[in-house]
C-alpha cells in the first residue's frame, strides 16, 4: 500500500506504458528502438508484478520474485537480440526493418 | 525331396537377369552370353537332378507318385483363405521343368550365335533369363494366386522380347497386341480365382484338385444361370488359359508375335510360354473333370479341336515361314486342348491327359526345332518370305536335315516323336467323341501338308539366286539344332504313360496300330501331296489356288479375324464406347478436380501479400487480433 495513490492510477500508468510499447514496436523503422519498445512493453508487465503483488497480497512475495525474472530474462533477450542486429549489420549494412524481408512469399 | 536345390531353379535366371539387367553396360556382350548360358545350364542340371530324384528315387516307395509340397504363407487373409509361395512337385510339374529347361537352355545357346553384333545383346539374355525365371515359377507354383503372379511376369517378358526390335514399328504394335489381348483374356482368369476362392474358400491346388476334397464334392451347392458357380470359374479360368495359349478366338496376337527375335519365337512362342493355357487347365484337371460332370471341360475340347482346324487351314496359305509356324503352334496347342478335353480320370481313362502332355513335350522339342531351323535359314537369306528361299538343302546341309527331322516328328511320322504323341491323342479322341477324332485326323493331314509346303519351298523348290552366297550357320546355332533333332527322334519313346498321369498311378499305354496306321496314312498322303505341289517349280499350286478363288483370299487373310477385331475395337468401342467416357472423363471428373486446384491458386494469388515478410505487420496483426478477442471476450463478460 501505498498512501495516497489507488491501484488503479499506477495501473494507468503501466497500461500507458505497455500501450506506448505496442506502438513503438508497430511504427518504428530502427531495429534497434523496436527492441527499446520491448523493453517498454517488459517493464510494464514487471511492474503491474509487483503492483498487484503490493496491493492483493502484501504478505507475499511472489510478484516481486517475478518480476526479477523479468528482469533477467529481458537482460538474456536484449543481449541476444543485440547480437542479431550487430551480425545483420554486418551483413546488410542497415539496421532498418524495411530491409530485413526476404522471408516471404 | 530336396528343396533347397528345387528353389535354386527359378531363383537363378533370376539373378541373372538381375545381374545382367543392372550391368548392362558393363559387362561385355562376349561375356554376358556365356553369363547367361551358364546360368540356364545350373537350373538345367538342378532340373534334372529333381526329376531323377522325383521319378527313380522317391517313385520305388509307393505306386503312385506323391504330390511334394513346401511352401510358406504370404498373405493371410482368413484361417483357410491365404495366399502362399512355394514349390508343388508333382508329374507334370517336373515334366515342364525338364521341358522349359531343355528348349530354353538349347535357345540360350543359339541365341549367341543369332543375336551376334546386335546392340542389345546384353539385354535380350537379361530378358531371356528374366523370362526363364517366370516360367519355371509358373510350373513350380502351389496356388492360384502363385500361379497368377507368374502368368503375368511371363506375359511381361513376352512383351519385352517381342518388342525387342523396338525402332520397328511393327514390332511394337505387336508386342503391344500380344500384351493387350492376353490381358484381356487374364481379366477372365482372375475373375475365375477370386469366385474359386470366394466359394471354395482356398486357392491351393492340392485341396482344389483333391477327387474327395469339399471343393469338388459341393460343386452343386451354389448355382448361377443354370451352371455351378465354379463351372463359371473354370470356364473363366480356360479363358486366361486361352487368351495364353493363342485359342480361338483370342488367337490373334500370335501370328504378330513372330516380330520378335526367331529364338525368341522358338522358347516363348512355340514351346513354352503358350504352353502355359495347357498347363493350367491340366494342372485343375480334376476340377474340370469332376465339376458338373465335365461340362466346362467339354468347351475345352470343343474350344482346342475348332482352334487346331481353323490354325491349320490359314497356315496354308501363309508366306511368311514364322507365320505359318505360328498358326502351325496355335493348331498343335489345339490338340493339347482337345486330348485334354477327353480324357477321363482313372488309369487308362485318362489317355487323353497323359497323351495331351506327352504332345507338350515333344511339341516342345519339334517345334523350338523348327523355329530355330526357320531361324537359321532366315539368318543366312535375311528375309522371312518362301519367295525369297528355294533349293537351300545345297547351302545348308545341316539345317536341311534337322528341319526335315522335325517336319516328320509333326507331321507323325513314324518313328519320330511326333507320332507316338499324336497317336495317343486321336485314340484318346476316338474313344470319346468321334467328331473331335475326324477333326483331328483332318488336321494331321493338313498338318503334313504345310509342313512341307515350307519344308520343299525353302530346301527344294526353285533355284533362288541369292545376292550372297548363303552359308551354314556357326556351330552355336546349329549344336542346338542337333541336340533338339535327336531329342525329335527317340523321344517318343519315352515310356510317358509310366510317369505323367491323371492319377499319378501310370498305367501301360499300347499303340492302337488301326488308328495308328490311319493317322500316318493322311499323313503321309499330306507330304506326298506337298510333294506333287512344292518338290519342283510348277504352278500347280496356283492353279490350285485359283481354283478355290475367294476362299484361297479369305483363308490367306486369315479368316478378317484381325479386321475383326480392328472394327470392333476402332469403330465400336473406342468410338463409341471410350471416346465419349474420355470425353466425360477429361471435362467433369479433370475438369473438377483441374477447377478446385485453380480456384486455390487464385484464392492465394490474392491473399498472398499478406505474407510480406515485414516483422511488424505480422506483430500488428496479432496485436489486432488480440485487441479484438478481448473485445469480445469483454463484451460476453459483461452480458
Amino acid at each position: 500500500m501505498i498512501a495516497g495513490i489507488s491501484i488503479y492510477e499506477i495501473l494507468t500508468v503501466t497500461s500507458i506504458l505497455f500501450f506506448v510499447g505496442v506502438y513503438g514496436f508497430i511504427t518504428r523503422k530502427n531495429l534497434i528502438s523496436i527492441l527499446i519498445s520491448v523493453e517498454l512493453i517488459l517493464n510494464a508487465s514487471a511492474i503491474n508484478f509487483v503492483v498487484i503483488n503490493k496491493y492483493l497480497y502484501p504478505d507475499m512475495l511472489e510478484g516481486v520474485l517475478f518480476s526479477i525474472f523479468i528482469i533477467a530474462v529481458a537482460a538474456a533477450e536484449t543481449a541476444l537480440a543485440v547480437s542479431i542486429i550487430i551480425n545483420l549489420y554486418r551483413q546488410i549494412s542497415s539496421v532498418e526493418v524495411k530491409d530485413v524481408e526476404t522471408m516471404k512469399y | 525331396m530336396n528343396f533347397s536345390n528345387i528353389i535354386l531353379i527359378p531363383l537363378i535366371p533370376l539373378a541373372v537377369f538381375l545381374l545382367l539387367g543392372i550391368f548392362n553396360q558393363k559387362i561385355k556382350p562376349s561375356v554376358s552370353g556365356y553369363i547367361g548360358v551358364f546360368g540356364l545350364l545350373a537350373s538345367t542340371i538342378l532340373s534334372f537332378h529333381t526329376a531323377y530324384n522325383y521319378f527313380f528315387v522317391n517313385a520305388s516307395e509307393s505306386g503312385a507318385y506323391q504330390t511334394f509340397v513346401e511352401k510358406t504363407v504370404w498373405m493371410n487373409f482368413t484361417d483357410t483363405l491365404r495366399i502362399d509361395m512355394g514349390v508343388l512337385i508333382d508329374p507334370i510339374s517336373v515334366m515342364m521343368l525338364i521341358v522349359v529347361s531343355i528348349v530354353s537352355l538349347m535357345v540360350h545357346i543359339y541365341s549367341r550365335g543369332y543375336m551376334k553384333g546386335d546392340d542389345g545383346y546384353t539385354k535380350f539374355f537379361a530378358f531371356l533369363s528374366l523370362f526363364s525365371f517366370s516360367m519355371y515359377g509358373l510350373v513350380l507354383a502351389t496356388n492360384l494366386f502363385q500361379i497368377y503372379i507368374f502368368w503375368e511376369l511371363v506375359g511381361v517378358s513376352s512383351y519385352l522380347l517381342i518388342g525387342y526390335y523396338y525402332t520397328k514399328e511393327s514390332a511394337v504394335a505387336a508386342a503391344k497386341k500380344a500384351f493387350i489381348v492376353t490381358r484381356f483374356a487374364d481379366l477372365g482368369f482372375l475373375i475365375g480365382i477370386l469366385i474359386v476362392g470366394y466359394y471354395t474358400g482356398t486357392y491351393d491346388f492340392e485341396t482344389l484338385n483333391n477327387p474327395e476334397g469339399s471343393a469338388i464334392l459341393n460343386w452343386a451347392s451354389t448355382s448361377f444361370m443354370g451352371l455351378s458357380v465354379l463351372t463359371w470359374a473354370l470356364i473363366l479360368i480356360f479363358i486366361g488359359g486361352a487368351g495364353k495359349s493363342a485359342m480361338f478366338p483370342l488367337h490373334i496376337w500370335l501370328p504378330d508375335a513372330m516380330e520378335g527375335p526367331t529364338p525368341v519365337s522358338a522358347l516363348i512362342h512355340a514351346a513354352t510360354m503358350v504352353v502355359a493355357g495347357v498347363y493350367l487347365v491340366a494342372r485343375l484337371f480334376p476340377m474340370y473333370y469332376f465339376v458338373e460332370d465335365g461340362f466346362a471341360l467339354n468347351i475345352v475340347a470343343f474350344v482346342g479341336a475348332f482352334s487346331s482346324l481353323f490354325a491349320a487351314i490359314i497356315a496354308i496359305t501363309q508366306t511368311d515361314i514364322k507365320r505359318v509356324l505360328a498358326f502351325s503352334t496355335m493348331s498343335q496347342l489345339g490338340y493339347m486342348m482337345l486330348a485334354l478335353g477327353v480324357s477321363g480320370y482313372d488309369g487308362h481313362e485318362g489317355l487323353g491327359y497323359m497323351a495331351s502332355m506327352f504332345h507338350l513335350f515333344t511339341h516342345a522339342m519339334f517345334k523350338a526345332l523348327l523355329f530355330l531351323g526357320a531361324g537359321s535359314v532366315i539368318h543366312a537369306v535375311h528375309s522371312n518370305y518362301l519367295k525369297d528361299m528355294g533349293g537351300l538343302r545345297k547351302y545348308m546341309p545341316i539345317t536341311n536335315i534337322t528341319f526335315l527331322i522335325a517336319a516328320l516328328a509333326i507331321a507323325g511320322v513314324p518313328p519320330f516323336a511326333g507320332f507316338f504323341s499324336k497317336d495317343e491323342i486321336l485314340v484318346a479322341a476316338f474313344e470319346h467323341n468321334k467328331l473331335i477324332y475326324f477333326i483331328g485326323v483332318f488336321v494331321a493331314g493338313l498338318t503334313a501338308f504345310y509342313m512341307f509346303r515350307i519344308y520343299f519351298g525353302i530346301f527344294w523348290g526353285k533355284d533362288t539366286k541369292y545376292e550372297h552366297k548363303p552359308q551354314e550357320s556357326p556351330i552355336s546355332m546349329t549344336f542346338p539344332l542337333m541336340v533338339l533333332a535327336l531329342l525329335s527322334i527317340v523321344g517318343g519313346f519315352i515310356p510317358f504313360s509310366k510317369y505323367v498321369t491323371v492319377d499319378k498311378a501310370g498305367f501301360e499305354a499300347h499303340l492302337n496300330y488301326p488308328l495308328a496306321a490311319v493317322a500316318v496314312g493322311v499323313g503321309l498322303l499330306g507330304i506326298v501331296l506337298a510333294w506333287v505341289f512344292y518338290k519342283k517349280e510348277n504352278d500347280l499350286s496356283d492353279k490350285f489356288a485359283n481354283f478355290f478363288g475367294p476362299f484361297y483370299k479369305w483363308t490367306s487373310d486369315k479368316f478378317y479375324f484381325d479386321e475383326i477385331y480392328l472394327f470392333v475395337t476402332k469403330k465400336i468401342l473406342f468410338k463409341r464406347v471410350a471416346a465419349p467416357i474420355a470425353k466425360f472423363d477429361k471435362k467433369y471428373v479433370d475438369g473438377t478436380m483441374v477447377g478446385i486446384g485453380n480456384t486455390t491458386v487464385l484464392a492465394s494469388e490474392k491473399i498472398k501479400g499478406m505474407q510480406s515478410g515485414k516483422v511488424q505487420d505480422y506483430a500488428f496483426a496479432f496485436i489486432a487480433g488480440v485487441v479484438i478477442l478481448a473485445i469480445i471476450f469483454i463484451y460476453l463478460w459483461t452480458n
